[in-house]
């Protein structure tokens, strides 16, 4: 899932900068951030597509989104979705979410005090000499673990913060980064509650 | 009916075809529009072999949907419609789309190939679900027949709660041929929609708060009073009695408060009244009930009603905030929220507010009579041809319906409703074929009733063929075409806004409605004349069939007043026009 926020569209020419129809609503770039959003739905066929073509169909981003089973007995997954958009966009995305009959519940992520976001990377760098040294030397920092070796290349895997996997690729870059796998943000929420 | 209950038919083993036939009957549905095919006929055996569930044989889906709206929107029950796989669920997308939009509670059902072979491009298989999944409230694949009357069920529950819309199920051949479990609706309780209908008390009492303080207040009302029923209506009136407020309305909450009474300001919006839009622009306090801030309503948005704190009910939080930032939301059923601001008015208040200067105000705004015409004595001005077919049929028990254009705007100003669920058009989506096959569906649901199809002559021919469907089912609907030989809207526009270029808006080779009318076995009338429009009127409403009327009018005539879009609700303009009003930026939003 890419990371760079879709660009959006420039406002038409000839059209007055603040909004005068609704037409013109989404045109402003102002104040743009990123919220990461946790949906519980109901694990049926469909509900993926459901909050995906709410998205697309509504022009929203999806910077990424993990799904899976979280409760076998009561069919619930939970969808945690990173997004971006004004204030005003991302309090929309959250109502059209529930307005989904399947989802059950949507938590703000960001905007909650126990909101904890994690993202899994595999990352494969190769080298020889001393960036390979390096490289391993680099994923102790991170706390990345070698899982495949070669004489020429290395897998890591390496969990943490989307911005920490950002760094640390950033930093196997000129060490012979060849690849990166990533999950897309997993989140849930700190103390005894039960978020469904 | 069925007197089994039931408990008694819990472990009755059925066919999924008539477990499909079962549900119905004891989801009270009575009428049920369709068109047969390759995947539905085991349904439609059992539709053969049972009374409890009449079946109106459409011409095309897209008819059967837009009647199963037309039902559900007089009658306030879900309307209900049944179509084969492949094309015949595409024809439906149309119906299910502008059910959505117009929040119209409506279950269809869908035929499918057998479950082994989807996804197999096999013969009229389409991904139903799918193609769907954007244009319905919700919508379901039945994979196992033991799922199916739940699953039924659980559709009319959605359909019907909550912001009411359109739930589709689509049924495999082999689902609806094997046998299973049926259960009763008791039984169904569903997992995690239960959408919140009891108003806020603390949102009730800032709301109450804020409007004993109104100096220029106006109730702006939508569609969704009357969706949440005959009591939410009521209530409306007794708010409006209690306040003393002016009241207006979206083109689809027309009805709910009766347009007789004199604290009536008429529809808002791009061609609603001059008084009610200026006065939703100068109120100091809107209190929006069942109306969702809609484009053709709200004009440019950073002058709409610049100076107000506004109070917007919704059942739907979605709607509160999405285009115009309200003070207070208060997420309710509109009955239930209007009732209680009623019986808190007489703590807060106890009697009408003292706004005799905003009422000066309204008065004059009505005065500039934004609605006038010149009249003619030559040819018909549709605006008269509405006026005199309101006058000639508002003492009988009357439902309107239009297709979309010139002709519904007319119909929305100058036909008056005094009551709900009498107004059926389509607002949203704006579908142009919807008000003849509508007008069937509300026939079906009062056979004595009088139902008059307002419509257009391009309108009307893209859903003629149920004329065929109405004649067999002797269904007598009235269908007054306002022919102006044109696309009259498009024509307006492209007069207004793209330098008189007539691009592809002229119906050139018309049919004579006339000799349609009675190749279809209807009765036809044509008028011209407006010294013979009202015997031509009262030969249609006494016709004991459906009629198809042929009112010629003039040709070019504009509607009236306007607020071109892109433009501020004291911006309307009205009557004469030139293309140079509107600017460069208002052109592009139309």
């Amino acid at each position: 899932m890419t990371r760079a926020t879709r660009t959006r569209a420039p406002a038409k020419t000839g059209v007055r900068e603040d909004p005068a129809s609704a037409y013109d609503m989404t045109a402003s770039d102002e104040g743009i951030e990123q919220r990461t959003l946790a949906c519980i739905v109901d694990n049926e066929p469909g509900v993926l597509a459901r909050v995906v073509g709410l998205f697309s169909a509504r022009g929203y981003n999806i910077e990424s989104l993990t799904v899976a089973e979280i409760d076998r007995n009561a069919h619930q997954s939970r969808i945690t979705i990173v997004t971006s958009g004004t204030n005003h966009v991302l309090e929309q995305i959250e109502q059209q979410l529930l307005r989904l009959v399947p989802v059950a519940k949507v938590i703000d992520v960001s905007n909650s005090s126990g909101g904890i976001e994690r993202e899994l990377a595999l990352v494969k760098v190769a080298g020889k000499g001393d960036a390979r040294v390096e490289s391993l030397r680099i994923s102790e920092i991170f706390r990345a673990h070698v899982i495949d070796t070669t004489n020429e290349s290395f897998i890591f895997e390496v969990t943490g913060a989307s911005q920490k996997i950002d760094q640390f690729v950033e930093l196997m870059r000129p060490l012979g980064l060849v690849e990166v796998s990533r999950t897309g943000v997993l989140s849930i929420q700190r103390g005894k509650e039960k978020a469904g | 009916m069925d007197t089994q209950t039931p408990k008694q038919v819990a472990a009755e083993q059925l066919t999924g075809a008539e477990i499909v036939m079962r549900a119905l009957a004891d989801q009270g549905v009575d009428t049920i529009f369709g068109y047969p095919g390759g995947a539905v006929l085991p349904i439609y055996d059992a539709i053969y072999a049972q009374q409890e569930v009449r079946h109106i044989l459409v011409r095309h889906e897209q008819g059967a949907g837009h009647m199963a709206e037309g039902y559900a929107r007089s009658t306030g029950k879900c309307g209900v419609a049944l179509a084969t796989s492949g094309p015949g669920a595409t024809n439906m997308v149309t119906p299910l789309a502008d059910a959505l939009m117009d929040s119209i509670p409506m279950v269809v059902f869908t035929g499918q190939v057998p479950t082994h072979l989807i996804g197999s491009d096999g013969f009229q298989e389409a991904d139903t679900v799918g193609i769907t999944r954007s244009c319905t409230k919700h919508n379901y694949l039945v994979r196992d027949v033991n799922d199916l009357a739940r699953t039924i069920h659980e559709a009319f529950y959605v359909a019907t709660h909550g912001r009411p819309g359109p739930v589709l199920v689509d049924i495999p051949k082999n689902v609806q041929f094997a046998k299973g479990r049926y259960v009763g609706p008791e039984a169904i309780e569903h997992r995690t929609y239960h959408p919140r209908t009891e108003p806020q008390d603390k949102r009730i009492e800032e709301a109450l708060a804020l409007m004993a303080s109104a100096q220029r207040p106006i109730i702006y009302s939508g569609g969704g009073v009357i969706n949440s029923g005959p009591a939410a209506s009521e209530a409306l009136r007794a708010l409006a009695k209690a306040t003393g407020w002016p009241v207006t309305s979206t083109l689809m909450g027309l009805g709910a408060f009766p347009a007789s009474d004199k604290q009536w300001l008429g529809m808002l919006g791009m061609h609603g009244s001059f008084e009610s839009n200026n006065a939703m622009h100068d109120c100091d306090v809107m209190l929006c009930v069942g109306a969702r801030f809609d484009d053709r309503v709200t004009g440019r948005l950073d002058a709409f009603s610049p100076r107000s704190k506004k109070i917007h009910i919704d059942i739907d939080p979605s709607s509160i905030n999405k285009n115009v930032r309200v003070d207070i939301p208060v997420v309710a059923d509109c009955g239930k929220a209007l009732k209680a601001l009623v019986k808190g008015w007489v703590k807060v208040a106890g009697k009408p507010s003292d706004i005799k200067p905003w009422w000066k105000q309204i008065d004059e705004w009505r005065a500039r009579k934004g609605f006038a015409y010149p009249n003619s004595k030559k040819l018909i001005k549709p605006q008269y041809a509405i006026e005199r077919l309101y006058e000639l049929t508002k003492d009988r028990d009357v439902y309107v319906t239009t297709e979309v254009g010139q002709h519904q705007m007319w119909a929305a100003q100058f036909f008056h409703f005094d009551q709900p669920n009498r107004w059926m058009t389509s607002g949203g989506l704006g579908t142009m074929g919807y008000g003849l096959p509508a007008a069937i569906g509300v026939q079906a649901a009062h056979p004595k009733a009088l139902v008059i199809d307002i419509a257009g002559d391009a309108s009307v021919q893209m859903t003629m063929q149920e004329m065929s469907c109405a004649v067999q089912h002797e269904l007598p609907v009235k269908i007054f075409i306002l022919n102006n030989e044109w696309m009259g809207m498009v024509r307006q526009w492209q007069q207004l806004l793209h330098g008189e270029r007539y691009s592809h808006s002229y119906s050139d080779a018309l049919p004579d409605f006339v000799k349609l009318a009675e190749a279809y076995g209807c009765h036809g009338i044509r008028c011209d004349d407006p010294a013979n429009l009202d015997d031509a009127i009262l030969e249609m409403i006494n016709t004991p069939k459906p009629v198809l009327f042929d009112c010629r009018v003039e040709k070019a005539e504009n509607c009236f007043p306007m607020i071109p879009s892109g433009a501020a609700h004291n911006e309307m303009i009205l009557g004469k026009i030139s293309g140079d009003e509107i600017g460069e930026a208002g052109k592009m939003l139309v």
